[in-house]
């Protein structure tokens, strides 16, 4: 157990496990993502009161999901590198904020499309919107945190405090619908108690959610490779790959 | 686990844990603030101001839309089955607006407690479902009805 522990702390090491990885489950994202958004447009029956316009559901819910989960992710690195002083965790909680701030963002302009159909409006400072935002300022005060920093040590040990001090926002975003009196609408798929989403739209949709899990999954793991290689240009391992043309 | 990791653990710990309690505490104290809309049972205990933009929203009370012939004014009451808010809205409502649905107004209070309302949104519920079986559901609605019905005559 520690052992593999130790390993993932190894930059050689997780650069080529990661590229075992992608190789398979990058084409696997593709095509689920593909197959996810044309059984979710073409193939699945209009809402009894939206029409066609509920089907952005296939894009917004999953960003939305993934994006909070990301952020449990970049905090979880965060709180390793804090702890462990683990190198490799920096570089993941650094590769998380990205990913998690564009999918914050295709969230929060997805449902705004959404809106002015369906409410009447692009946006309105509900609770749900505003904590949403909050999040989306928050991966881009990890992303600026960071860069501020010269020491990369030093960078790192604010974004990981940054980011466990902003993980009380998720379960905010989380339950702000059930909480307060707001325009958006609480959950329709529930840990507990029954699905309000007929089934016939709630498998595309979960197809959809795990489709962008591997989404999240492929795009870390690229932007991990790619900031490894840069830290580790001057080592010996990085300069026979790049001399040798060996991809993995 | 070594003495300065475990320290460090703890440190972690503290961390979410105290922000979570500060950050609770003042949703708890703002908890007023952040919702979007008053019910209208606030409305009407008064607790609403009046002569202030607020929001209020609620079910659209079944049969209370009326429509002006000559302009686009529209009144309907919203009701949270407790008490009920009338409001007088001119403008175009937005397509998922109906009897027995969600809504939410933004406007003024008068004097008379109606809301002279400057936006209306439309609020829809977490239920999707495909037009044919939204039918069945209401068909077997009504089917319970009618022998609820039935059965209260015999008696």
């Amino acid at each position: 157990m520690w052992s593999l522990f130790h390993k993932f702390g190894s930059p050689p090491w997780l650069y080529r496990l990661s590229g075992s990885i992608l190789r398979w489950l990058l084409p696997i994202t593709v095509i689920a993502l593909v197959v996810g958004a044309v059984w979710g447009v073409l193939f699945t029956p209009p809402d009894f009161r939206q029409g066609n316009s509920y089907r952005i559901i296939y894009i917004h819910v999953p960003a939305a999901v993934v994006a909070l989960a990301g952020y449990y992710v970049m905090a979880i690195a965060g709180a390793v590198s804090l702890i462990w002083r683990m190198k490799m965790a920096d570089v993941a909680m650094r590769a998380c904020a990205p990913i998690g701030a564009a999918l914050t963002f295709v969230a929060l302009v997805t449902g705004s499309i959404w809106g002015k159909p369906t409410w009447g409006t692009w946006w309105v400072w509900d609770a749900r919107i505003t904590s949403m935002l909050i999040l989306f300022f928050l991966y881009l005060g990890v992303i600026a945190l960071y860069e501020a920093y010269e020491n990369k040590e030093l960078a790192a040990k604010a974004c990981a405090v940054l980011s466990l001090v902003g993980t009380v926002n998720i379960p905010i975003i989380y339950k702000s619908v059930d909480w307060w009196y707001s325009l958006h609408q609480p959950a329709s798929i529930k840990f507990t108690g029954d699905t309000t989403i007929d089934p016939s739209m709630l498998y595309p949709l979960l197809f959809m959610i795990i489709s962008f899990y591997a989404l999240f999954t492929c795009a870390l793991l690229l932007n991990m490779r790619a900031e490894i290689l840069q830290r580790e240009q001057r080592t010996a391992w990085v300069r026979r790959l790049a001399g040798s043309g060996e991809r993995d | 686990m070594h003495p300065v990791r475990k320290q460090r653990l703890y440190l972690v710990l503290f961390l979410v844990f105290f922000s979570t309690a500060a950050v609770g505490l003042v949703a708890y104290a703002l908890r007023g603030n952040i919702n979007l809309f008053y019910p209208p049972v606030e409305v009407a205990e008064g607790l609403a101001p009046v002569g202030q933009t607020i929001r209020v929203g609620g079910m659209v009370v079944d049969g209370s839309v009326q429509r002006s012939s000559d302009s686009l004014e529209v009144r309907f009451e919203v009701t949270d089955y407790e008490a009920v808010v009338p409001v007088v809205y001119t403008g175009i409502l937005p397509d998922l607006f109906g009897e027995g649905q969600g809504a939410v107004a933004s406007g003024k209070l008068d004097e008379n407690g109606v809301l002279q309302a400057a936006e209306v949104l439309a609020k829809h519920d977490e239920n999707y479902m495909p037009p044919e079986v939204a039918e069945a559901l209401e068909a077997s609605k009504a089917r319970m009805a009618g022998q609820a019905a039935k059965q209260e005559y015999a008696q």
